[in-house]
């Protein structure tokens, strides 16, 4: 295949792949009349996001979402790490069984066992907060994986001298290890961030007040066919709601890139 | 008496250990428990059935629809998914023009909420003014309700799913083929060995370790994505569009039948459970890890 023909399919599996966005962009700038009609000179409006914003409490939502998001990885940054650091350094007689167990944890999804969580978390009377649904994703087993592999490939030299130099376990974790995992916990972090920030079947489930809901179970008012589908509402919607997380990936696209091939994640 | 090792790694496994136990062994016991018991209803608890649940699953259609279905899907969605996701970072490792913009293109959707591309989706699929049945129409055969007829609906969820995840996966396989050695390559060329040579004798075999990892996400996302099922069909029309953890989420919260929904927890643990062995037993061993 010559350059020209990658070329023409690169470029036309990208416009399939935007369009969505795009429509939803041309929905939401436009007044109603114009959702299923082109017209290059239609009047543009502002109105829609207007008529949102006043329908929902994003901003609420916004707070919810943000709150869980730190919460998970921040907690998921700690737990995993002490885990990763202690299957990656500190070997010991079944280990590496414990480690295969931990893996289950990928397999064996918090969603697969809602009906069960749901119950463990109204038995400690944490339904419909923000750590409620946070916490079956806390102990991640793809977090301990790829920690561990970042670990794992920290030369032993590194981990002597600090250890000579008189630190303890967690300072070494902190000086040595840490910093040169860098990368990995940027590329994790940030595909935790998008998992969370999107996360549905769960907070539906375990949340059922304004200020708790986080954007995506928010929004869900919207998707009720019953009442008519308004799709300038609809899109202006979607595109309000993940606004701050495609501006985020916009300006840290290359870095997040890099830090996946850097992270070496494979 | 434990070694200094051991004692370190224990206290540092400790809040993982605690998490874990809570949230994925003890309610995987627990379900497995409970798929043995009735529902409580008031004040009635729960008894005893033997396997009452499971004769009842294999009687009940809409099970046997459901798991159907996600037997489809998953068979769909995971080599659609992978071959497309290897295909675009193939292009994007091929140094064609607007590189990043493309990429960019490409990964999109995967920071997009699944509960609300659909509702962009359900847009497209809108029978006569939706964007597929109105290119449909210019061939004299529009008028389809694409996501309101048993036929199509549960193919429509299908390609948003695979839309949804293509681009995730491609940055995997960027990130593995950019550490491909090109001294690697070029020997290959010098041997004589063509384009497609090269990708079926080198690439690939090295992409292997990622295949894997990639493959296994693709499992889980086949069972656990259903928030587009929620947003646009609720397992309809006629059940066409069931998937196993949707039924899940139906019978334990729309019909608080726990029991029967434990029951059905119990076949999608072991679902993945199987898959999980023949993963890790087979195919592992003929992947080369460094």
């Amino acid at each position: 295949m010559n350059r020209y023909t990658l070329n023409v399919i690169a470029w036309a599996l990208a416009g399939l792949w935007v369009l969505p966005l795009l429509y939803a962009l041309w929905t939401a700038i436009h007044p109603p009349v114009y959702a299923a009609r082109f017209d290059l000179f239609a009047p543009l409006t502002l109105e829609n996001f207007i008529r949102v914003w006043n329908a929902v409490p994003f901003d609420r939502y916004f707070l919810n979402t943000l709150m869980l998001v730190a919460f998970v990885v921040v907690s998921q940054f700690v737990i995993c790490t002490l885990a990763a650091y202690a299957f990656a350094v500190f070997p010991f007689r079944g280990s590496d069984w414990l480690f295969m167990l931990v893996l289950v944890q990928m397999m064996v999804m918090p969603e697969v066992l809602l009906v069960r969580n749901y119950a463990t978390i109204s038995q400690i009377g944490l339904l419909d907060t923000i750590p409620a649904i946070a916490l079956p994703y806390l102990a991640s087993a793809f977090g301990i994986f790829l920690f561990r592999q970042a670990f794992k490939s920290v030369p032993k030299e590194l981990d002597e001298a600090a250890r000579m130099e008189g630190a303890g376990p967690l300072q070494v974790l902190w000086r040595v290890y840490v910093p040169l995992a860098r990368p990995t916990y940027l590329a994790y972090g940030l595909v935790m961030v998008a998992y969370h920030w999107n996360n549905f079947l769960w907070p539906l489930i375990i949340t059922n007040s304004v200020t708790t809901r986080p954007i995506a179970v928010g929004l869900q008012v919207f998707s009720t066919v019953e009442q008519g589908i308004d799709w300038p509402t609809i899109t202006a919607a979607t595109l309000l709601s993940i606004a701050p997380l495609l501006v985020a990936f916009l300006i840290f696209q290359r870095q997040f890139v890099q830090s996946f091939m850097r992270a070496g994640i494979r | 008496m434990m070694s200094r090792n051991a004692r370190i790694a224990l206290l540092l496994l400790a809040p993982a250990a605690v998490l874990l136990v809570a949230f994925t062994f003890y309610p995987t016991v627990a379900t497995l428990i409970d798929s043995f018991h009735s529902t409580p209803r008031g004040r009635r608890p729960a008894e005893w059935v033997d396997t009452q649940h499971f004769q009842a699953m294999i009687a009940d259609p809409i099970f046997r629809q459901a798991f159907i279905n996600n037997l489809i899907y998953a068979a769909v969605i995971i080599p659609a998914s992978m071959g497309l996701a290897l295909t675009m970072a193939l292009l994007v490792n091929a140094r064609i023009g607007g590189q990043a913009f493309v990429r960019l293109a490409y990964f999109t959707p995967t920071i997009l909420p699944m509960i609300t591309v659909a509702n962009i989706w359900m847009f497209f699929y809108a029978p006569d003014y939706g964007l597929i049945d109105q290119v449909l129409g210019l061939f004299g055969m529009g008028g389809n309700n694409l996501l309101g007829m048993p036929g199509t609906a549960l193919w429509a969820l299908i390609v948003i799913t695979v839309w949804k995840l293509a681009g995730f996966f491609m940055i995997f396989y960027l990130a593995a083929l950019q550490q491909i050695p090109p001294s690697l390559l070029e020997a290959a060329a010098l041997e004589g060995a063509g384009p497609l040579q090269r990708l079926r004798r080198v690439i690939l075999p090295l992409l292997m370790p990622t295949t894997l990892f990639i493959l296994i996400n693709a499992v889980i996302e086949a069972f656990r994505l259903v928030d587009h099922v929620i947003a646009l069909t609720r397992g309809g029309p006629n059940n066409s569009t069931q998937l196993l953890l949707h039924y899940i989420y139906q019978v334990a919260f729309s019909y608080w039948d726990t029991g029967y929904a434990a029951a059905l927890s119990v076949v999608l643990l072991g679902v993945l459970a199987l898959i999980a062995l023949v993963q890790f037993g087979i195919l592992d061993r003929r992947i080369h890890y460094r």
